[in-house]
Parts: C-alpha cells; structure tokens; sequence
C-alpha cells in the first residue's frame, strides 16, 4: 500500500470520528468552538504519530501478554510530554483545552491505531497511519466545532458575526454536540458513498 | 529480547520501557520548568495589573497569605512611593457550576472594587463563560462592597446575573465577596 493510501484512508475511510466512531468523548467535549476542536485534533496527531511510530519499533520486542501496559506507558509519556510544551509555550490552547489533554492518554483511537495498525506495519507506514487519522480526526473536530460555535454563538473562529445575538445555546452544550455529529455524519457518509 | 511472555522477559521489557520514559520525561519536565513558571508569573503580574490602582513595586515578590474560611489566599500589595495604595487577592469559589473558579480581585484603601480578572475557570463557553466579558465584568468597577450588595438580583443584590447562567454569576459574587473580606481582615490587621 502506497504511503497517500494510507494517509488518505486515515482522512477518509477510516476517519476516526465520523467512520469508525472512536473518541467521542473528546469530540464532544472539545468541540465547543472550531479553535478548541483544532487545538485537540492536532494535540491528539501529535501523540499519534509519536506512539505509532515507537510502537511499531518495539512490536517485536514487547512479550504479548504485556503489550497493552506498554504501549499505555507509551503513550501516556508523549501525552505528558506534549502537555508539559502547550504549558509552555500555547498556554492559551492549554487552558482552553485543560482535562482533555492528559484525557488523550485513554483515548481510544491511540490504543486502537496501537493494537490495529502499528504492531502489524513498520514504522514508516505507522507514521503515514498517524498523520492519516491525525489529520482526520483534526478535520471532523475542526468541522463539529465550527458548525457547533456558529449555531450557538454566531462566531466563526472566535470571530463573533453578529453583535449582540445569542445563537442557540443548546450546540454549546453537549447534546446539541450530538446532534451537530450525527448530521455530519450522515453528510460524510453520503459523499464518501458517491464516490465510491 | 525474546517475544513470548516468560515472566522474565516480560518484567524485563516492561522496567526497561518504563525507564528510558521516565528518563524521557524527567529530560523534558526540566527543559520546560523554567518557561511554565515564567509564563505562570508573567500570567498572575498581567491580572495583578489589571485590577490595582496603578503601582511602582513589584506586588509578586511581596505576596503575602491569608486566611479565610479555613484556606489560604494569596495577597499582592500595590504600592506607589512606599505607600500601600490597593490590594490584590487571589479569591476563589466553588461555587460554580463546573469546578473552581479562581478571580483575582483588586481594592484601593478604601475598599472599592478597582477591577476584577478570571484567572482561570471550568465554565460553559457561550454560558457561564460570558463572566470573562466587560459585559458583566465591567459593572464590579468602582463599587464599594459596604454598599454594593454583592448578590444576583434575583437574591436581593445589586449584581446583574448572566442570562442564563445565574450559578455563574452568584458564584462570581461569591469569590468577590470572599476577596473583600480578606481585605477587610488586611485592614482591621494593620489599623491595630
């Protein structure tokens, strides 16, 4: 499989959010405004692309009983190595974005693209697999997050469109972040389908 | 190293993984120590300055504790020429509706409120978020708790709420009103 192939199957066939369906719960809770849900996608590439590439480095030297407590130790060194570098130098993002941060340690699309994709493929393939769903994942939150603020804030990244209007509150908060993702997703799907 | 799960191999792997991340980890923590408790400084002078009246001492460095419903709050002393001319305290709640809220409030001699700045806080964006903006903010200034009734309207006080976020906004009175009592023990203190 070509390296595109597999970045653009991150992007598109098997995007995380709206395909696979993995990570709901940062999508929802990070995806209050489109800066947020930038900030979390790329936070979340960042450790993606990290732990797929070391993982698929030491498949073959990590006994299988204990792999999962591994790659955990893994990928919770990256998320806190990222989180200490947005303290410091993004810690605007930082503040914004707060719990879900260290929360990317138990996000499942890490462990799964672990389990799924990394032990099996080398290292460089990993990579193309992080970047891949990384940027799909950025891609769906990024999308969420502006629809989500636009109809409850009437702002457009942080860009407030009408003075003085209210929007509709309810796409700020969680349920209409549900229902913001489920429209989306039927659209995703449709159009990949087209092509198809 | 072997694959298969020997319980020697496993304990093996596992040590060694963890060491070379903590190892990691320590390496980043120290090269990033020092820009996060600048930046934790540069933050706290920058809310300091908003909410004193203007001073020529370094109110960080002379930051002193008091305190108040069993914990400690952190106080800045603004001082102009050797002359004490406000406070700030660092005034807090729990009394939001998600998580602490903390609030950095300013005072001049005679207790008026000179400004009020959220330090940092859990609350819903488009909701209880709004208290970060001069909208709500902005009617704290220049209010004189002795007869400014530091409660919601809705309570009986002189506070406009949030539309929609009342929890928000009584927990905002909540913190500023826990930071004029430390400075009401400030003053009793040292007009003894």
């Amino acid at each position: 499989m070509s390296k595109l192939r597999i970045i653009a199957n991150g992007i598109i066939k098997d995007n995380p959010t709206f395909i696979l369906v993995l990570g709901m719960c940062p999508t929802i809770g990070t995806t209050t405004s489109a800066i947020n849900g930038m900030g979390m996608g790329l936070a979340t590439t960042f450790v993606l692309i990290l732990s797929n590439v070391f993982i698929s480095l030491l498949a073959k030297m990590i006994p299988d009983k204990v792999r999962i407590p591994a790659y955990i130790v893994i990928i919770a060194s990256f998320v806190t190595v990222l989180e200490l570098l947005m303290q410091a130098y993004v810690p605007d993002l930082y503040a914004a974005l707060g719990l879900f941060i260290p929360l990317i340690v138990v996000n499942c699309i890490i462990l799964g693209r672990a389990e799924a994709f990394a032990n099996k493929n080398t290292p460089l393939d990993s990579a193309c697999d992080g970047i891949g769903i990384g940027l799909g994942f950025t891609l769906a939150l990024t999308v969420i997050g502006m629809v989500r603020e636009l109809l409850g804030n009437l702002s457009f990244f942080g860009i407030k469109l009408a003075e003085g209007g209210d929007g509709m509150l309810a796409f700020v908060l969680a349920p209409g972040g549900f229902i913001v993702l489920g429209y989306l997703m039927v659209i995703f799907r449709k159009l990949i389908n087209k092509k198809a | 190293m072997p694959k298969e799960s020997t319980l020697r191999s496993m304990v093996l792997c596992l040590f060694l993984v963890c060491l070379v991340c903590s190892a990691l980890l320590g390496g980043v923590y120290v090269l990033t120590k020092g820009k996060i408790d600048q930046e934790q400084i540069r933050k706290t002078n920058n809310a300091i300055a908003l909410v004193t009246p203007e001073f020529d001492n370094a109110p960080s460095s002379e930051k002193m504790s008091v305190e108040i419903d069993g914990k400690d709050i952190t106080v800045y002393p603004a001082r102009k020429g050797g002359q004490t001319v406000g406070y700030a305290v660092e005034s807090f709640t729990s009394k939001g509706f998600s998580g602490t809220i903390n609030i950095m409030v300013g005072f001049d001699m005679d207790g008026n409120i000179i400004g009020t700045s959220v330090l940092s806080h859990s609350e819903t964006p488009g909701l209880g978020a709004k208290m970060t903006e001069p909208a709500f903010y902005t009617q704290f200034i220049g209010k004189n708790p002795a007869s400014f009734r530091l409660a919601v309207r809705k309570d009986g006080g002189d506070v406009d709420a949030i539309t929609a976020s009342t929890i928000t906004s009584r927990a905002y009175c909540d913190a500023v009103d826990r930071a004029y009592r430390v400075f009401q023990k400030i003053m009793d203190n040292t007009s003894k």
